[in-house]
């Protein structure tokens, strides 16, 4: 397991069926890309999981930091008019 | 001879599965580690299903347990290549590429073959086996035309497994009836795509195909090497000790 360390780390994010996005379903270590997908594969969907995999080089995620979590979220949290339940919907509207 | 053809098939997966089982814990990385034990898995499903059914063609009530853990070692009818030792990852990673390709072009042929059983399990192992032989072709590529070391270890791993390669394509009475039946082809027919996959993976890896030299067989005879012994106490260890043990 030495070498695991010297080996890029990729994000892996897996489609369960068409028609839902990928979600992120964890990391892996690989040599490059190709071979990410395929350590992807026998890690994530072994029980059939998935119809589509990405992996993503960790290095290229740019993240928000922790330091920033106020700023970021916090103003988000009272404006209950920006949720759809917040509208009443009409009557006659059966597919909203 | 329908019984020892599906015989054949079984233990070759039995075994190569107890072979790549034993990386459990060991592989170079946790991503092998679950790659390879996958691959064991894949291997054992396909056995179970060729025991089982070498067990009611044999009709003597023998099932797969018995096959797999209360034959004794002359019993088994394994080729040579799938009991080699691992070796290094180098090793294990030439003895699957050299196997997958060799199944892979037979699980071609047994999709069209006359015993339904064997038919139904080639259409479902195709798909497996073909990963079997990417995950192979990848590493193969990778470690031959990696670094010096990878290098000559993957040579040395492709020269360590190539003599036992020929035994793949002998023709014996077996084959000879399966041919005959439909149930399985001519061996030595499979000899030149095999050929063909091998030599492009190998020269795509920058390694050199080793010479054809000696040529060891009898695996089909129940002849096996030294470490075939060992494998088979370890595998059979628990059930012999406690019989019919579960979870």
């Amino acid at each position: 397991m030495s070498e695991s360390a010297e080996l890029p780390l990729w994000e892996v994010f897996v489609r369960s069926r068409r028609g839902l996005s990928h979600t992120h379903a964890g990391s892996i270590h690989a040599a490059d890309a190709a071979m990410a997908l395929r350590n992807a594969r026998d890690v994530y969907t072994r029980r059939g999981e998935g119809s589509s995999i990405w992996v993503v080089p960790a290095s290229a995620i740019t993240a928000s930091s922790p330091d920033e979590k106020d700023p970021f979220f916090d103003p988000a949290a009272d404006k209950v008019y920006r949720h759809p339940t917040f509208y009443d919907i009409p009557d006659g509207v059966r597919n909203l | 001879m329908r019984t020892a053809y599906a015989l054949r098939l079984g233990d070759d997966g039995l075994i190569l599965s107890h072979r790549l089982a034993e990386w459990s814990s060991r592989a170079p990385e946790l991503e092998e580690d679950v790659a390879l034990t996958n691959i064991a898995l894949d291997l054992l499903g396909q056995a179970r299903t060729l025991l089982t059914h070498a067990g009611l063609l044999e009709g003597r009530g023998r099932d797969e347990d018995d096959l797999a853990y209360l034959r004794e070692e002359r019993d088994f009818v394994n080729c040579l290549l799938v009991e080699q030792e691992n070796g290094d990852f180098g090793h294990t990673i030439a003895r699957q590429l050299l196997w997958s390709t060799y199944q892979l072009t037979l699980l071609d042929e047994l999709t069209a073959s006359t015993d339904a059983t064997v038919a139904a399990l080639a259409a479902k192992a195709v798909k497996e086996v073909a990963y079997h032989r990417d995950h192979a072709v990848q590493w193969t590529l990778r470690l031959g035309d990696g670094t010096e070391e990878s290098h000559r270890r993957m040579q040395a791993g492709i020269d360590r497994m190539w003599p036992y390669t020929t035994e793949l394509f002998e023709r014996d009475a077996v084959t000879d009836a399966a041919v005959a039946l439909g149930v399985g082809p001519d061996p030595g027919g499979l000899r030149s795509r095999w050929d063909a996959a091998v030599d492009a993976a190998l020269a795509d890896a920058t390694l050199r195909r080793p010479e054809d030299t000696w040529a060891p067989a009898g695996g089909r005879r129940g002849l096996h090497t030294e470490c075939f012994g060992r494998l088979l106490a370890e595998m059979q260890h628990l059930h012999r000790s406690h019989p019919g043990a579960r979870w």
